[in-house]
């Protein structure tokens, strides 16, 4: 049996959207296909599986990125699927604790690559509604919701940042005692 | 190069590589040789043996056909780097016990 849930999660949000997908686990429904909003589960046994998301540097189709993958795959993991940067993998619980990264430097270097995605994006919206409001000024056009719209999206991206950027200053810090 | 510390990560893999091992088989290896304290995680253990490759550190061997499960062997700059390492932490280790080891209150 399959069960389909449509959820949203913002970019930032990527380590709740694993402890989410954890806990489906936890109750026995494993991941095994996503696209976009949707994730597709499976009936497994309860906590038979663990489950981590990584955003790649590059696209998951990249020779680079193929290697990686692979890489994982021999640890004993498994590809699930992937969108856009972002892939999921899967291991069974039986096979041994399962984590992409164990040291700060590794975490770090992820948090860039979420980093660097929300800047361009927050540039993006930034540009277009930007381009909206000088239209108005400067014309006195009329300001359409959907122009202004990037705008508002630009807030909750810099609220993004903001908290990243914050995950990685605490990250940075511990790294002045830790390796 | 010669005062900086290397990372555990990276001194464990370094001392796994003195025989030919691929990345899951240093995984295991580490998590025995530390009795079960350092885990090398799966993205953590390929960042680390990219950047070791680009160093000349250790080397990937000519793999079998599949080339599935690239295996990789220490280099010879690698095991003076290991040595250079094995002085760093004798020397810490020796002055821990001088200044510390075998004090009752410590």
């Amino acid at each position: 049996m399959r069960k389909t849930v449509y959820k949203w999660f913002w970019a930032w949000d990527f380590d709740k959207e694993e402890k989410w997908l954890n806990e489906m686990a936890a109750k026995g429904l494993t991941l095994c296909a996503t696209h976009f909003t949707k994730y597709v589960f499976e009936e497994t046994d309860p906590g038979a599986y663990q489950i981590r998301i990584e955003l790649l540097e590059k696209h998951p189709t990249h020779p680079e990125s193929e290697k990686y993958i692979r890489f994982i795959e021999e640890t004993g993991a498994e590809q699930v699927s992937s969108w856009i940067d972002w892939v999921y993998f899967r291991k069974k619980t039986a096979d041994g604790p399962f984590e992409l990264f164990s040291d700060n430097t590794s975490r770090v270097r992820m948090l860039n690559r979420v980093i660097g995605l929300l800047t361009t994006l927050l540039v993006l919206c930034l540009a277009s509604g930007g381009y909206n409001l000088f239209l108005y000024f400067l014309w006195g056009n009329t300001v359409s919701l959907v122009g202004l719209l990037p705008l508002a999206v630009s807030v909750l991206l810099g609220i993004g940042l903001w908290r990243i950027l914050k995950k990685k200053k605490t990250l940075a810090k511990e790294q002045t005692l830790f390796e | 190069m010669a005062n900086q510390a290397l990372t555990e990560a990276v001194y464990y893999i370094l001392l796994s590589l003195t025989e030919p091992m691929h990345g899951y088989g240093i995984m295991q290896n580490v998590e025995k040789l530390s009795g079960g304290r350092v885990r090398l995680a799966a993205g953590t253990l390929y960042g680390a043996i990219s950047s070791l490759l680009e160093k000349g550190w250790i080397t990937a061997l000519p793999g079998e056909k599949d080339s599935r499960k690239k295996e990789y062997r220490i280099t010879a700059e690698g095991r003076l780097v290991l040595l250079d390492e094995l002085a760093r932490l004798t020397e810490l280790l020796e002055n821990g016990k001088k200044l510390f080891g075998g004090n009752d209150h410590a």
